[in-house]
């Protein structure tokens, strides 16, 4: 008898937490952030297409999807270790050649331009600007260094060019600094 | 219990974590007398010299400037300007190596001076009379940016500090080697104490600490006695420990408040000058002296006479060393800043700047260069002395892996690069150069992210105005169909009821002579119609399809635009003898007209080239930029092609001259019945045309060929220069050259320049691509 108390407590008991949990679980869901978005914030955003997508976006999808996480030269390793540990896959190594480390835009020699404004249709970021029969130039700021108003140009007037270096942007370089000071002060004080 | 400010008051000090003690070697300096060094002849003043952006220039090459005399203005909040360091004339304004380690050149104003040191005019301030805009105005206006090391500039710090606690003033100078504040406070406390005062009067605060490492007894006895009329100007003497004189540890060390990790110390009510600034505070408030000179400390085992002097900004190292006997032994190193912080410089033509504090010249017994680096054995000494209370060693594990992740979870953030941990190591890393470059590695992917999103946001605003356009467009078309579709139907009428008349009236043989030649024009020109028709449907899918359709478009679109101003022309005298008819017929032409205009002028793009071309008037130069287009547009066509088979190149040479004719009949007929126009124009006009044609079957032609060349790309990664390169090279130059020669006889000069450019630009990328291509033809 006691032993059937005892199941019927637990059950009902079994029941209401149950209820509980499962009413918090509607309740208090966390919104999370969907898989594509999360994809998509790691890709680079640089819209170039090497990928074989029209996009990061269209790519971000693809590998929700299941598409191989290697295919974005501009991310590189970096891009595909995040997306590794992300889609809790193997890491594997790019599978084209990389895109040089040297970060790079575009820039049309105005003097040639013909203002066929090709480069325009062509920029995915709108980071040219220029009208029709006038000469185009290029927003350094906003260029993603993609490539792609390289070849629509029907002169031949754009070139990438590597970003020019700045006293804020430039990363020590270990072999650049001889000055190790320390090391005479050591044996001095001992 | 006593309060935080009586145990201050009863000369209470606390300690910070860690801290080293390394040989401070001031002695050489600290007891000479500031030297005041003859003019050189040269100053490089750096436009930037502060943490911030550069103000905008006021001068010019060529321009004569007194002393002081601002070289440049500050235009937003974060710049400050640069003053003229004494008269002279302004030489050239031109990129020079900066004081920095990377040697990268920076925008300087080069000044000869001239010797005569006039000063510009001058205006002191009385303090009772100034507000705090005018003190806060005359701060930013003097070129002030904090003088410790950061160079943040001083008018932003003090003027978002109002009502503060704490003014603590930073007279620590714990590095070892320098002096320069010790001997600025030996000979100029007075001044200090009065700079101490109007930093008072902006920012209020309860109790000025004024911290001296007990190191330098001559300041801090100078200090005393000049403030010994001010009760709450406190000297306090702190022991000698490196780095007591960073922000955060000094703050607790006079305080014992600790700075929360990310804040700055005005979030607890204390702010921070170092003394140097106040000193330059005073002297432009005072004095209206701007930021044109301070004292640096120039020593090192490598001179025979270091000493402090007084160096106006922009002074070469190269001739502050050799004012102070300097004798530099093999591999030299200058050494800008202090052992600890400092950098070494790339050259010595490097100019003295804001914040600058000392120049090193070590021999190399004095100060050895890097030895050899090992592995860490993870003692951790260096977490023992680290003062921000770090764990060195696993910043470094993890600077090593570029692990950015994990060093923004270690607080690499909170490091001051004290480099006392690399002090400590016994392997002897260079523990603080790796937290450098980790944090330049921080910066740049925090800038990324941020241009990241900013080309997502862009892209997706792209696209979305795309999507709206292509809407548009196919709403406006379906409505222009529609209107199409009626006026045909009323055409159609029109024409039968004037055909009914027609014959009616008509019973002679004339009449149906007449009659069946107008019939022959309207099957002609119902054709016509229908031709226009299904060159713009054409147009309009292939408008829809991606960018590279748009070419094709864009080749189609100046045959139908052609047809709209021809098909007038043909049809209209034949059926003069009836008005209404040819109302009818200039409508249609009209509508046919308006139609080609309106469909380019929604799209912007290649097309209005073609229309506009027809319908404007045209100049000589515009002739020669289109022929030049043309010169251009099909050079990079030879470009595409894959060359073997030069076949499609070669065609479109005789296509241009064909083409010319073929727009100058239709044309002819036009300017014949339009009499009053000028000839001139009229020839321009047909120049201009036929040059649209070309240029639209060039266009043609090339993105055929663009899309057999792409197909090539892929294969000729790697392939070499071989022999097929001189075969094909003279070939295609010769095709340039008769692609070049073809356009209109009156050619200028600009425009022969420019076809030339043409073909050398032809013949480099001939040479490449023949280059890359024998495995196409192998
Ligand atoms: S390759 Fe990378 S950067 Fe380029 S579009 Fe694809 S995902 Fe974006
Ligand atoms: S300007 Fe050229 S390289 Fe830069 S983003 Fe636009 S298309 Fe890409
Ligand atoms: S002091 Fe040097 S060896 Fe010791 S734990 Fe730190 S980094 Fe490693
Ligand atoms: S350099 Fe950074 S990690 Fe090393 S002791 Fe100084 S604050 Fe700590």
């Amino acid at each position: 008898m006691s032993m059937l108390v005892a199941l019927i407590a637990i059950g009902c008991l079994a029941l209401i937490f149950g209820a509980v949990l499962g009413y918090a679980a509607l309740r208090f869901k966390v919104e999370a952030d969907p898989l594509v978005d999360q994809i998509d914030d790691i890709l680079p955003q640089t819209q170039c297409g090497q990928c074989g997508y029209p996009g990061c976006r269209p790519y971000a999808e693809a590998i929700a999807n299941g598409d191989a996480i290697n295919k974005c030269p501009p991310g590189g390793e970096a891009a595909i270790k995040k997306l590794a540990d992300l889609m809790g896959v193997a890491a594997t190594p790019l599978d084209s050649a990389q895109t040089p480390a040297i970060k790079r835009v575009a820039y049309i020699r105005e003097d040639e331009c013909i203002g066929c404004t090709k480069c325009i249709q062509a920029c995915p970021v709108d980071a040219i600007v220029g009208a029709s029969k006038l000469m185009h130039t290029v927003l350094i700021d906003e260029c993603t260094g993609c490539d792609l108003c390289v070849e629509p140009c029907p002169v031949n007037c754009i070139d990438m060019v590597p970003l020019p270096g700045t006293v804020e942007r430039w990363k020590w370089n270990l072999e650049a600094i001889p000055v190790h000071v320390v090391e005479s002060n050591v044996l001095e004080s001992r | 219990m006593q309060s935080l400010f009586q145990q201050i008051k009863a000369g209470q000090l606390w300690d910070f974590h860690g801290g080293i003690h390394p040989p401070a070697r001031k002695q050489h300096t600290s007891q000479k007398p500031i030297g005041r060094l003859a003019l050189p002849d040269r100053l490089y003043v750096p436009l930037r010299q502060h943490i911030g952006v550069p103000g905008a220039l006021l001068v010019a090459v060529g321009q004569h400037v007194l002393k002081g005399q601002p070289l440049t203005f500050a235009n937003n909040a974060m710049a400050v300007p640069v003053h003229a360091p004494t008269s002279g004339t302004v030489l050239a304004i031109e990129p020079h190596i900066a004081p920095h380690p990377s040697a990268l050149p920076e925008l300087c104003v080069v000044i000869a001076p001239d010797g005569l040191e006039q000063w510009r005019e001058r205006h002191p301030l009385h303090l009772p009379e100034c507000d705090r805009l005018s003190l806060l105005q005359r701060i930013q206006d003097a070129g002030i940016a904090g003088m410790g090391g950061a160079g943040f500039p001083t008018h932003l710090k003090t003027g978002a500090a109002s009502g503060v606690d704490y003014l603590i003033i930073n007279a620590v100078e714990c590095e070892p080697y320098i002096s320069a504040d010790d001997v600025l406070m030996q000979e100029f406390a007075t001044t200090i104490v009065k700079g101490i005062d109007i930093l008072c009067e902006l920012s209020g605060p309860k109790a000025v600490l004024i911290g001296i490492e007990d190191d330098k007894p001559l300041a801090i006895a100078a200090m005393q006695a000049a403030c010994s009329q001010r009760e709450q100007y406190l000297v306090k003497t702190v022991p000698a420990k490196y780095p007591s004189g960073g922000e955060k540890q000094l703050i607790q060390l006079l305080t014992s408040k600790e700075v929360p990790a990310g804040r700055r110390p005005l979030d607890i009510g204390i702010v921070m000058q170092n003394v140097g600034t106040v000193f330059a505070i005073a002297q432009a408030v005072l004095e209206d002296m701007p930021l044109i000179s301070r004292i640096v400390t120039v020593v090192g085992d490598s001179l025979t006479q270091p000493q402090n002097v007084l160096a106006l900004i922009g002074t070469p190292v190269g001739y502050l060393l050799d004012a102070c006997g300097f004798s530099p032994e093999p591999a030299q190193r200058i050494i800008m800043g202090g052992p600890m912080m400092g950098f070494t410089l790339p050259s010595v033509s490097v100019p003295v700047v804001k914040t600058s504090n000392c120049i090193l010249a070590p021999s190399q017994a004095e100060l050895p260069s890097a030895s050899n680096e090992m592995d860490c054995i993870r003692c951790g000494a260096c977490a023992e002395v680290c003062p921000a209370v770090l764990l060195p060693q696993q910043l470094l594990w993890y600077s090593k892996a570029k692990d950015l992740d994990k060093l923004k979870e270690y607080n690499l953030a909170d490091c001051i690069e004290c480099g006392a941990c690399a002090y400590v190591c016994p392997s002897e890393i260079p523990l603080v150069h790796y937290y450098r470059v980790a944090k330049a590695e921080i910066r740049e992917q925090s800038r990324d992210e941020l241009k990241a999103e900013q080309a997502k946001a862009r892209f997706e605003a792209r696209n979305e105005r795309l999507e709206q356009e292509k809407q548009q467009r196919a709403t406006r078309n379906q409505a222009l169909a529609l209107q199409r579709q009626q006026l045909m139907a009323e055409q159609q009428k029109n024409r039968e009821i004037e055909q009914a008349q027609q014959r009616v009236a008509a019973t002679s043989d004339t009449a149906t002579e007449l009659s069946k030649e107008q019939i022959i024009a309207l099957r002609e020109q119902k054709k016509a119609a229908a031709r226009a028709y299904q060159a713009e449907k054409a147009t309009q899918q292939s408008m829809q399809h991606s960018a590279d359709t748009a070419d094709a478009a864009a080749a189609n679109e100046p045959a139908a635009a052609s047809l709209p101003a021809t098909q007038p022309a043909q049809s209209q005298p034949e059926i003069t003898s009836d008005p209404r008819a040819a109302a009818v017929a200039a409508a249609i032409a009209r509508a046919k007209a308006k139609k080609a205009q309106t469909e380019p002028g929604e799209t912007s793009v290649v097309v209005p080239a073609a229309t506009a071309v027809a319908a404007e008037p045209i100049l000589d130069t515009r002739a020669a930029a289109v022929a030049a287009a043309i010169a251009r547009a099909k050079a990079k066509k030879a470009q595409a092609e894959p060359t073997p088979q030069p076949l499609p190149a070669p065609t479109a040479a005789p296509v241009k001259p064909q083409s010319d004719d073929s727009g100058a009949s239709s044309h002819d007929a036009a300017a014949s019945s339009d009499t009053d126009r000028d000839a001139n124009r009229e020839t321009a006009k047909r120049q201009a045309l036929a040059a649209a044609i070309a240029r639209a079957q060039a266009k043609r032609q090339q993105t055929d060929a663009g899309s057999v060349a792409m197909s090539h790309v892929p294969q000729s990664a790697h392939s070499t220069a071989t022999t097929t390169k001189i075969t094909d090279t003279p070939d295609t130059s010769a095709l340039a050259k008769s692609t070049a020669a073809t356009p209109d006889t009156p050619a200028d000069d600009p425009r022969k320049a420019a076809i030339a450019a043409a073909i050398a630009r032809a013949k480099a990328k001939q040479q490449q691509l023949s280059a890359t291509d024998p495995k196409d033809q192998a």
